[in-house]
């Protein structure tokens, strides 16, 4: 417990100046701008979006600036300012098959109709400094697509691969959707009960840490818990977001926005209730974030311990245990009370301590008599 | 996206230009509303408000529905001074883009007025639209990789 404490003010006032000041640095140096941050820092963007829960690329932007880099902190503001906000609706399920592809690719299929597509990745780059980014040599980083490539690029939605074994069945099926199925739990709503249903899982870990959730789902490979992971299919591009306004009765496009799927398929010896057949995990995050986008479907495959009969002796298919501490706002918010005022606590701590030693100290005397 | 069967032709030709006016640039729309030779006056029924719209997705992509997070948007409604009514839903925070793009949709209802705007402002923006989303397609299309004879390692 920590208690209010009054005074330090004026302390505030100064360490808020301080802290304006050290965010803008060198006056000499010219001022970053929020649509610099936005173009060219994309990946911190997208990275504040998915776990601050909010797609706005320059209100993630701002944050971002507003943070000196920090993305926690940065995704800290963007919850923040989201709950300032009314919910104007929910969004139709996006349909990632009609996703306006950047990159694709499978690492079970060499060929997979639509093909793999490469897009922008560091997979393939040495990982050298570029100097040229730092102006020194020639300028780098101009981006210019090769021309040679002429394929025509196709409109038609691109099948999925888990598709591909679903037709043989040897891969589990997606439980078709009900028509009439009720909205899916909102954990920004209601509290997270246990067990968790599937869809509060993968809201919470759509928002999660990607630290945290890294973690996990190396953990998964090394060996707490086996799901002998390989990735099905990564795609990362834009979708469109329908909604159905009340006042209208039938969906219209808002807007699209930039997302990664991921699709883990993963060995499964079969249970009492299903035969031997690949399990799937699933990852679904805004912006262009597949380490973050694969953790989370290794760590949804891991949670669906209990429906698919395995034992759940480890971390990562602890629900309790990854929901709770998956969230960098409530984990960051607990861990750095610890700053504020103790004083009262820390006190009784120490009167106690201190009649503790003082009874230690009189013991070895009565025992001697 | 085929959510629902049997649209009739009035609502998907109006599901079309929405989606057309959403997607607009703030620019693009302004641009259109300053070329209108005989601009309309409009009240607003609902003043652009920003807010959230909660973005749902399906596991596995086809499974059960779930709630992935949320994005701003900005709604509008107005009403021409004839008595149509035109309603937007636009992502962002662009209160204008809501407003204007309301007002198109409410001059769109207007069958005497819908050629002329289909010809002036949706066809051009569906066609720069659509041309942007080639010329990303095509990018992409660039980095197509053919895998041959892959060694298989053991990590």
């Amino acid at each position: 417990m920590y208690v209010a404490v009054k005074g330090g003010e004026k302390a505030i006032e100064a360490s808020h100046r301080l802290l304006d000041a050290v965010r803008r640095g060198d006056p000499s140096v010219p001022e970053i701008s929020t649509r610099q941050i936005s173009e060219q820092l994309g990946l911190a963007v997208d990275r504040a979006m998915a776990e601050g829960s909010l797609y706005d690329r320059e209100l993630a932007a701002l944050a971002i600036k507003q943070a000196r880099g920090d993305i926690i902190e940065a995704v800290f503001l963007l919850r923040a300012y989201r709950t300032t906000l009314p919910r104007l609706g929910n969004s139709e399920p996006v349909d990632t098959g009609r996703m306006t592809i950047r990159r694709r690719i499978s690492a079970t299929f060499k060929d997979i109709p639509g093909g793999q597509i490469l897009g922008p990745t560091y997979d393939y780059t040495h990982r050298l400094l570029d100097f040229r980014l730092a102006g020194e040599g020639e300028a780098g980083g101009e981006g210019s697509v090769p021309e040679e490539r002429t394929d025509p690029p196709s409109d038609e939605p691109m099948p999925r691969v888990a598709d591909l074994l679903g037709r043989e069945g040897l891969m589990e099926e997606d439980e078709d959707p009900v028509a009439d199925e009720g909205p899916p739990t909102d954990i920004t709503r209601e509290p997270l009960r246990f067990p968790a249903d599937r869809d509060a899982r993968l809201q919470a870990l759509a928002r999660g840490d990607e630290g945290f959730l890294l973690a996990l789902g190396y953990s998964t490979q090394r060996g707490f818990s086996n799901t002998h992971p390989f990735a099905g299919e990564i795609r990362y591009g834009a979708v469109a977001v329908e909604i159905v306004p009340e006042e209208l009765g039938f969906p219209v496009e808002i807007g699209e926005i930039e997302v990664t799927e991921v699709e883990m398929v993963n060995q499964f010896k079969g249970s009492a209730s299903a035969p031997p057949q690949f399990t799937r995990g699933y990852g679904l995050v805004f912006g262009h974030q597949e380490r973050k986008a694969m953790s989370m479907a290794l760590v949804d495959r891991a949670l669906r311990a209990a429906e698919l009969d395995e034992a759940a002796a480890s971390p990562a298919q602890d629900e309790e245990f990854v929901l709770y501490h998956s969230d960098n706002v409530e984990a960051s918010g607990f861990v750095q009370h610890l700053k504020l005022p103790h004083y009262v606590d820390f006190q009784s701590e120490l009167e106690l301590l201190r009649k503790l030693r003082a009874e230690l100290e009189d013991a070895p005397a009565e025992a001697a008599e | 996206m085929p959510t629902l069967t049997g649209t009739d032709p009035e609502t998907a030709a109006r599901q079309r230009w929405m989606a057309v006016l959403a997607k607009a640039e703030d620019g693009a729309l302004e641009a259109a509303w300053a070329g209108l030779a005989d601009k309309p006056g409009y009240r607003f029924l609902r003043p652009p408000e920003t807010g959230l719209v909660m973005v749902r997705g399906r596991a596995g992509g086809t499974g059960s529905a779930f709630n992935m997070g949320e994005m701003s948007a900005t709604r509008c409604a107005v009403q021409l001074e004839g008595g149509a009514v035109g309603i937007a839903y636009v992502a962002g925070r662009s209160a204008r883009h809501a407003e204007l793009a309301a007002a198109f949709d409410a001059l769109l209802q207007q069958p005497e007025l819908r050629g002329v705007l289909e010809d002036a402002v949706i066809a051009p923006l569906e066609t720069s639209q659509k041309s942007r989303r080639e010329e990303e397609r095509a990018k992409a299309a660039r980095s197509r990789v053919e895998f041959f004879a892959m060694a298989r390692e053991r990590e």
